[in-house]
Formats: structure tokens, C-alpha cells, sequence
């Protein structure tokens, strides 16, 4: 009994009278009960629906063997990427951390020198950490970066057993080196 | 070997030995009777089921067991303690002892069993009903007015069922006129040029449908499962229930569902007679084949309703067998004189 009907009648709340089965039961929409024969019939559809789901093939993946396809402009964990000719591509700049808005993303420059050349322009980064338990993967930081440094790649398996082995150093996040400038690194470390 | 037999102390070590297997093979049969259930749904639904745990799973049901076998044994405070401790050892031991009369056709005149009892389907009726005070002593004890729900639930469900079920097999008790199991199987008939066993299910196909409706209730199966109806009664009766007493409720529903199972195919469609197989395996695929209808329904239909449930079970189900049992007898009487 809703409010209204008590004020209407102004009678105390009384309680609902028990009904019977088919009492206050509005009639079937289509004026009469299904017969006996429409109601086997729609058992037995039910039966052959689920028999026919039986026998087709699952549809599961079985994750650590199988995994789903990630889309190209998936936002996983980061990477530092390189130049071609090896050199880094952060410049240091801190617009990335800037971007931020977990603020997950520390950066400190230092200047290039000619015996000490990290990347083209005129910093680069000697510390980059990004502490990835807070990092929600938005990817400002990519968007933010004027060189393309930092990108967000499709890995997204990231757990681990400590809290310290989510910050994430530079040694972790940059790239390694094109295979050509190693094996030329390689033959000047012998000719020396 | 009848020396032993008729020796009095061989006597009951062969029995006791007997009994051993016995539970062995059941123990056995329940275990993988739960991993065919969960792939059988999971195919159903589209997925694997289980398949992680040994090959295909297989071994599934030894890793959920050592998982409750070493829960802590928990009994909550406001319980009536022996009650609650004794009624899941009432469920199993109803559901294991219906299987001391089952004769399991290992060969054409070879059956394997532990009684060879007149009245054995009678006495499955019996430790049937007991599984009643199981489930209803079960939730009176809990204390938890979710449990009690249940345990009301069963209790009315059962005792409704049972009748119907029970009318359902007089048609075949008529027929055969005996109650023995064994009798009931090995019941022949001669047609003009056949002269053989012949799966009753042609006597009294109704009293088959009314049996296997009734069976899935007096199981507690869904659609029947109000007893334990999750969604709004949590678990029912096994709300309070952890580790190895849950492991006796969980048991012996599985246990009863192949007990029904196999009364299904001794009842009525031959026991382990099926044309040129060999009685073991068509014994097994009989079994196999009604334990999958059980799951089939199960990941069919949704439950019924509560008064939708009784009113099967009173309006349409006992009046069904009632009838057939009187159309029986009248066929009966006109071709026997």
C-alpha cells in the first residue's frame, strides 16, 4: 500500500491479503494459458538449445598459453626509445613529468658533452624512473614528450614480488641498442 | 570359493571385502561423476571446465578434496552441536547404503552386489526418505534462519516427491511382480518370435517420466534445488557447513544422483541387457547417460518456483502416476485374465 492510497481513504496500514497462486495475476497476454503440448515443446527448445551449445566449441581462451591480440595503440608499460645511429632520444626536458598527473615520472638532466654524447640535443636524462604501482597507464607522458622518447608499448604482464622492483630505472625502460651500432661498438672496444 | 562362503568367519570377510570395493568403485564413480558434471556444464556454456589439474582435470577432484579435507573443522557457536555433527553422517551414510542392494551386471548372469534383498527397491525408498532428516536436521541445527528455510524447503520437497516417485515404479512392480532388482531386469517376455529381456520403458513409459521428474527432486538437482537455492537463500541448509561436513552433503547428493541414475536403467531400460554390448560397459553407458540428462536439465532449465514446485509435484505428477498405476492394473487384468 503506497502513501498515497492511505491518504486517499485516510484507513490505517493494513496488511496485504494473502493471495493464491493465481489470484491478482494479470491474464496472459495473448488471452489464454499455453496448452500442455506449447509448454513440452518449449522445454524441449530449451533442451536443444543447450544441447547444440554442447557440442559447439568453447569459446574460452586459455590465458597463460593463449593471449588476446593487443591493439596497436595499446597503453602498457613504457619504453625509452633510441635513434637509429644509438643515440637516446630524451633530451631531458621533463615535460613528461610535468604531464604527469600522478606525478609517477622522475627526471634529472644532466649537460651532453663532446666525450660524453647521450643524445643529439643539448641534456639528456641521467636518471629515469617511473614508479609503475602508481603510474595509470593515461599515457600524457607520450603525448606530452617532444621527441618521441617515451612511448607506452603493449606489454602488460607487470607484476612482481616487491614494491622496489616497481620503480622502474632507465636501465629497464630504454631501449637496447640497434643491433649495427653494437657489433660496431663491439669491433672498436677490440681495436682499442 | 564357497568353502569360504560357507565357512562363518570367510563368510564375513568375504562380505566385508566386498563392501570395501564396493565403496572403492562408488567413491570412484562420485568423484569423477563431479568433474563430468562441471565439463558437461562449462561445454554447455562454452567454456572447457576444469582442465587444469592433470590431464583433462582428471585429477581435479583430488585437489579439491585435499583442499577440504584439511579446512578447519568449524563449528559455529550457537549450533545444537551433536545434531549438527550428526546429520551430514546421516545424509552420507543413507546415500552409500542404498548401494548394498544395486546389483551392478558385471556379465550375463554374473552381478556384483552385497544383498540380493525381495525388498530391495523398497529399502532405497526408505534411506531416501532419510536423507530427509539429513538435510532438515541440517538446518534446524544451524541455527541460521537461511538454513532452516532450506532445511523446511527439503523437507516439504522430499515428502511430496517421494510419493509421486514411489507410485511411478508400482506400474513396474505390477508388471514384474517382484520387487528384487534383479528380478526386475531379468524380467522376460515372449512376443511372438522374441523371447528375451526387454527394457520396461515400453510397459510404462509414463511411469518413466514421472520417475525421472520426481528423481531429479528427491535429489535436490536443479531445477529442483529450492533447498538450496543461492540466490536467495544463500546455501540453505549447507550455509553453516565447512570442510569434511560439507564434503558428507556434497557426497552424498552426488552419490544419490548415481544411485538414481542406476535405478533409472535397472527399472527401465534393462539393466546391463543392450543388444550385443557387453553388460559392464552398457551397465556403464546407461548410468552415463542418465547422469548426463540430470546435468543437461541442470544447465537448462532455471528452478521453479516454490508453490509452482509443489503444484507439480501434487496436481500433475501424483495424479499422473495414480493413473497409470489404475490403467495398468486394468491392462494387466484384461490380458491375464
Amino acid at each position: 500500500m503506497s502513501d498515497e492510497d492511505r491518504e486517499v481513504d485516510g484507513k490505517p496500514d493494513q496488511p496485504t491479503p494473502l493471495r493464491g497462486p493465481d489470484e491478482g495475476v494479470p491474464p496472459h497476454p495473448e488471452g489464454k494459458r499455453p496448452s500442455v503440448a506449447a509448454d513440452i515443446t518449449a522445454l524441449a527448445t530449451g533442451l536443444k538449445t543447450t544441447l547444440g551449445e554442447f557440442f559447439s566449441p568453447a569459446v574460452t581462451l586459455e590465458y597463460p598459453e593463449d593471449k588476446s591480440p593487443r591493439s596497436e595503440r595499446y597503453r602498457g608499460r613504457h619504453y625509452l626509445r633510441r635513434y637509429e645511429n644509438g643515440l637516446e632520444r630524451c633530451i631531458g626536458c621533463e615535460l613528461c613529468a610535468a604531464a604527469c598527473p600522478v606525478g609517477c615520472i622522475l627526471v634529472i638532466a644532466a649537460e651532453n658533452t663532446d666525450d660524453n654524447r647521450v643524445s643529439p640535443g643539448e641534456r639528456y636524462a641521467k636518471t629515469y624512473e617511473i614508479n609503475m604501482l602508481r603510474c595509470i597507464f593515461c599515457g600524457y607522458c607520450e603525448d606530452a614528450c617532444p621527441v618521441q622518447a617515451i612511448v607506452l608499448g603493449p606489454e602488460y604482464e607487470l607484476s612482481d614480488t616487491s614494491r622496489e622492483k616497481f620503480i622502474y630505472t632507465k636501465e629497464k625502460l630504454l631501449e637496447p641498442l640497434p643491433p649495427d651500432v653494437q657489433a660496431r661498438l663491439q669491433t672498436k672496444a677490440k681495436e682499442t | 570359493m564357497t568353502g569360504i562362503y560357507n565357512d562363518p568367519i570367510g563368510h564375513w570377510v568375504v562380505v566385508v571385502l566386498a563392501i570395501a570395493l564396493l565403496l572403492f568403485v562408488v567413491l570412484t564413480a562420485t568423484a569423477y561423476t563431479v568433474w563430468f558434471e562441471r565439463v558437461a556444464l562449462g561445454h554447455i556454456q562454452r567454456r572447457p571446465g576444469p582442465n587444469r589439474v592433470g590431464p583433462y582435470g582428471l585429477l581435479q577432484l583430488a585437489a579439491d578434496g585435499i583442499k577440504l579435507a584439511f579446512k578447519e573443522s568449524f563449528i559455529p557457536a550457537k549450533t545444537e552441536k551433536l545434531l549438527y555433527v550428526v546429520a551430514p553422517t546421516i545424509a552420507v551414510a543413507a546415500a552409500f547404503l542404498s548401494w548394498a542392494v544395486i546389483p551392478i551386471g558385471l556379465w550375463y548372469n554374473v552381478q556384483y552386489w552385497i544383498a540380493d534383498i525381495n525388498i530391495g527397491i523398497l529399502l532405497i525408498f526408505g534411506l531416501s526418505s532419510l536423507n530427509v532428516y539429513a538435510i532438515f536436521l541440517g538446518g534446524y541445527a544451524s541455527e541460521n534462519k537461511f538454513s532452516l528455510l532450506g532445511g523446511l524447503r527439503s523437507a516439504a520437497q522430499l515428502i511430496s516427491y517421494e510419493l509421486a516417485l514411489g507410485l511411478a515404479l508400482v506400474p513396474t512392480f505390477m508388471i514384474v511382480g517382484s520387487l528384487r532388482l534383479r528380478d526386475i531386469v531379468e524380467y522376460t517376455v515372449t512376443w511372438g518370435p522374441y523371447h528375451g529381456p526387454i527394457p520396461l520403458i515400453l510397459l510404462t513409459p509414463i511411469g518413466f517420466v514421472v520417475y525421472i521428474i520426481a528423481a531429479v527432486a528427491e535429489t535436490n538437482r536443479a531445477p529442483f534445488d529450492l533447498p538450496e537455492a543461492e540466490q536467495e537463500l544463500i546455501g540453505g541448509f549447507l550455509t553453516e557447513y565447512s570442510g569434511l561436513k560439507f564434503v558428507m552433503y556434497y557426497l552424498a547428493e552426488y552419490v544419490n544422483m548415481i544411485t538414481v541414475a542406476a535405478l533409472a536403467a535397472l527399472l527401465f531400460f534393462g539393466g546391463w541387457y543392450l543388444w550385443f554390448v557387453p553388460p559392464i560397459l552398457a551397465f556403464l553407458l546407461k548410468v552415463v547417460l542418465f547422469l548426463f540428462l540430470y546435468i543437461w536439465l541442470r544447465g537448462t532449465f532455471p528452478r521453479l518456483r516454490y508453490d509452482m514446485l509443489m503444484r507439480l509435484g501434487w496436481k500433475v505428477l501424483l495424479p499422473l502416476a495414480i493413473v497409470n498405476v489404475v490403467v495398468t492394473g486394468v491392462i494387466l487384468v484384461a490380458t491375464q485374465g
